[in-house]
């Protein structure tokens, strides 16, 4: 099997989660797509390790993993925090930090 | 000359520099006794320059030019400029000169500026003009020398405007400080070419290899020195600021603008000698602003009606009887300072005498309301009789001597510069008789142009044809005392330094022995001459000034008078000459600078903050707005990154 088809699942993942991110307003969809993002990513680089004989990509994939967890804690606690204050999980009603 | 008195030197600026420290930082409290300090401060120089005068006359001619130098000022690679004092006859005589009438006006001022509660600070601006002019003609460097010519300047700005809660005051004080830099930045310009050609600006190097020079470069050295020289000295054509710095109080006008400041000058291209006499067009150009000066300020004085600007336009006249005398090369030089000398006491004399008129009539200036006060003001009456008969230049007083000696050696030379430098002296005399005599005989001669309450009687208190009322009354002790030594002075110190030669023969070692040339005319017909043009300029003032009554006020008179008056309009003169021209060229400057360089950055900075609020549009707020942008950002990345290095390396 072509190792390319592996990219090419790994773009549509990408462009599939990117959309998510720039079309969907709640906050817990957007979050989704960013994890898709993160994970066709890693799929990305899994796939260039495999192809270039190479682990550097795989301990990459193992580093954007970790601060994927990380993030979705950190971001799910203010997604919950931010739903408490003001009854909505849409990223549109947080934009008082405009000037 | 001993070590023991040449180490005295630095002593003799030190001392009113730290009278005038001592009064300016101690302040108010030293109100009550600070005019004394300023006195001490002043006499104690005297003493210390008389001290080393006297052992310099002691030592043989050639043993007495000696430099005392304190210690290494600049040290940078070729420029060597020590802190030295050039003791020598020429530097003592101006050391006597200023600490003598200096320490003289001192004790005037003690009476003339007793009303006044600034009297402290007088004092104290005093002193430091005492001091920085010591150490003009004290110092063994161009450079030293000019940071003393700058302290006089200063301490002349600050005299002249001591009134300064007068406007016109504070204008007279800047304008002369204004005139004053013109003259010093050919100073500096002397220096910095002293310094290209000859590797040095002290006095033994300049003046050593001045002889060895280009003659291209004397001259120009030479013609800088004569507008610093112009400056100072107030010289055509660097005049005008003279007559306004009347302005300051009489003792200031005595001591600074007629005894002492305005001969720095005089000094300075005496002292500069050698080079001059390298640069022989300088010289010719020097004589020639002499020459000029001597007829502007003598036609100047003819008009004038206040009493120290007459005054005034005098010392003009008689400074460019000294320069006349110091371009004429070393035949003239010892006689330019005996002049000076003479010209500091009679002058000093006339002007305290002066402000012992204002003192008796209210501050009043104007002469044509003077008249008649020589039976009230006995003293001061006779005091400038005295200093008016040495100016005119009657024998035997000091006046005669020096300027007689000017006016011969004028007449030395050959072609026509002999005829034309002597016509003018000799014609200078005679104006200068009439100016004088007018204002002698218009102060204290003829008919009263006042009247006091009790002669004008009830009912005319003054004023209604013209006439103020006044209550004149001699001066305390304390501003005739003064008068008195200086008019001795005018009377004997001209026979005294003349006689046997003893003046010019003492100031050999610095300008030179001048070999003796016989002038144009016999001698005998210059001084009948002379003394013909002074008693017809005499007689002409007493005619119109003493047997004639004086109008209240000014006649109708012919154009030439009516511009003397305005002192031939040289205000007018320096402002369409040098102000407008400047005055345009500074606004099409700040013109330029508004429409092309600061345009251009206004407009740099403007289109900088409206591209700033355009960016600014683009912080909406939305999250998913920023995300958009990140990902455009990531492509335009990846493209151009396509582009520029994965499109190369394929």
């Amino acid at each position: 099997m072509d190792l390319v088809n592996y990219l090419y699942l790994a773009s549509i993942l990408f462009a599939l989660g990117a959309t998510t991110v720039l079309l969907r307003r709640n906050a817990i969809v957007v979050f989704m797509g960013i994890e898709l993002m993160l994970n066709a990513t890693n799929l990305a680089l899994v796939t260039f390790a495999r192809m270039h004989g190479d682990i550097t990509g795989q301990v990459l994939a193992f580093f954007v993993m970790v601060v994927a967890a990380a993030e979705v804690v950190v971001g799910l606690a203010i997604i919950v925090t931010i739903f408490r204050a003001r009854r909505s999980a849409s990223v549109d009603d947080v934009n008082l930090l405009k000037s | 000359m001993t070590m023991q008195t040449l180490s005295l030197a630095p002593w003799l600026v030190a001392t009113p520099l730290i009278g005038a420290a001592l009064l300016l930082l101690v302040g108010r409290r030293s109100d009550r006794w600070g005019h004394w300090l300023g006195v001490l401060a002043s006499t104690a120089t005297f003493v210390i320059g008389l001290v080393i005068l006297l052992d310099m006359l002691a030592a043989d001619p050639d043993q007495r030019v000696g430099v005392h130098t304190v210690a290494s000022w600049i040290d940078v690679g070729p420029l060597q400029v020590d802190v030295g004092f050039q003791v020598d006859p020429l530097s003592m005589t101006f050391v006597m000169l200023i600490t003598l009438v200096g320490s003289l006006i001192h004790l005037y001022s003690v009476a003339y500026m007793s009303h006044d509660r600034d009297r402290r600070r007088f004092f104290a601006y005093l002193n430091l003009f005492v001091a920085a002019m010591l150490l003009l003609v004290l110092a063994d460097s161009y450079l030293l020398l000019f940071v003393g010519w700058e302290g006089v300047g200063l301490a002349s700005f600050l005299l002249i405007g001591f009134w300064d809660h007068h406007l016109p005051n504070a204008v007279a004080g800047k304008k002369a400080f204004v005139m004053n830099r013109v003259g010093d930045m050919g100073l500096i310009a002397a220096m910095m070419l002293m310094l290209a050609t000859f590797g040095g600006v002290d006095f033994s190097t300049v003046l050593g290899s001045a002889g060895a020079a280009d003659q291209g470069t004397t001259t120009a050295i030479g013609l800088l020195l004569l507008l610093a020289a112009c400056g100072k000295s107030a010289q055509l054509p660097l005049q005008a600021w003279l007559g306004d710095a009347m302005a300051g109080p009489t003792p200031v006008s005595a001591l600074i603008h007629a005894a002492t400041m305005v001969t720095a000058g005089v000094y300075l291209l005496v002292r500069s000698g050698p080079v001059l006499e390298a640069a022989p067009d300088a010289q010719l150009v020097i004589a020639v602003v002499g020459a000029l000066t001597l007829l502007f300020g003598a036609v100047v004085g003819c008009a004038k009606d206040d009493i120290k600007k007459a005054l005034a336009a005098s010392t003009m006249s008689q400074i460019g009887y000294m320069m006349l005398a110091a371009g004429l090369g070393p035949v003239g030089y010892a006689f330019a300072i005996f002049h000076l000398v003479t010209h500091g006491f009679f002058k000093a004399g006339l002007f305290l005498g002066a402000g012992s008129v204002m003192h008796a009539m209210d501050d009043d200036v104007n002469m044509r309301r003077f008249g008649g006060l020589a039976r009230l003001l006995p003293v001061t009456a006779i005091t400038m009789g005295l200093g008016w008969l040495a100016i005119l230049g009657v024998p035997p007083f000091s006046g005669f001597y020096s300027k007689d000696k000017i006016i011969e050696a004028a007449f030395v030379g050959e072609g026509w510069r002999p005829w034309v430098f002597g016509t003018v002296a000799l014609l200078g005399a005679g104006i200068t008789a009439y100016y004088m005599s007018r204002l002698f005989f218009m102060t204290f001669m003829g008919r009263r142009r006042w009247v006091t309450e009790l002669a004008g009687g009830a009912g005319r208190e003054g004023g209604s044809d013209g006439t103020p009322v006044r209550h004149p009354h001699e001066s305390p002790w304390l501003m005739t005392l003064p008068m008195i030594v200086l008019a001795v002075g005018s009377v004997g110190l001209g026979f005294a330094l003349n006689a046997g030669e003893r003046f010019v023969h003492f100031l050999e070692p610095v300008t030179g022995h001048a070999e003796h040339h016989d002038p144009v005319l016999p001698i005998w017909l210059i001084i009948t001459l002379t003394l013909t043009l002074v008693a017809a300029g005499l007689a002409l003032a007493f005619v119109q000034y003493a047997m004639r009554p004086v109008p209240t006020t000014p006649p109708p008179a012919p154009a030439v008078v009516r511009a003397a008056r305005v002192d031939l309009h040289q205000d007018d003169v320096n402002e369409a000459v040098v102000m407008l021209p400047g005055k345009v060229l500074t606004r099409s400057l700040v013109f330029a600078d508004r429409t092309a360089v600061d345009a251009g950055w206004l407009g740099l900075a403007g289109g900088v903050g409206r591209f700033g609020t355009w960016l600014r549009g683009l912080q909406s707020g939305y999250v998913r707005q920023y995300a958009a942008m990140t990902l455009g950002g990531l492509g335009v990345i990846v493209l151009v990154i396509w582009l520029f290095s994965g499109q190369g390396a394929s």
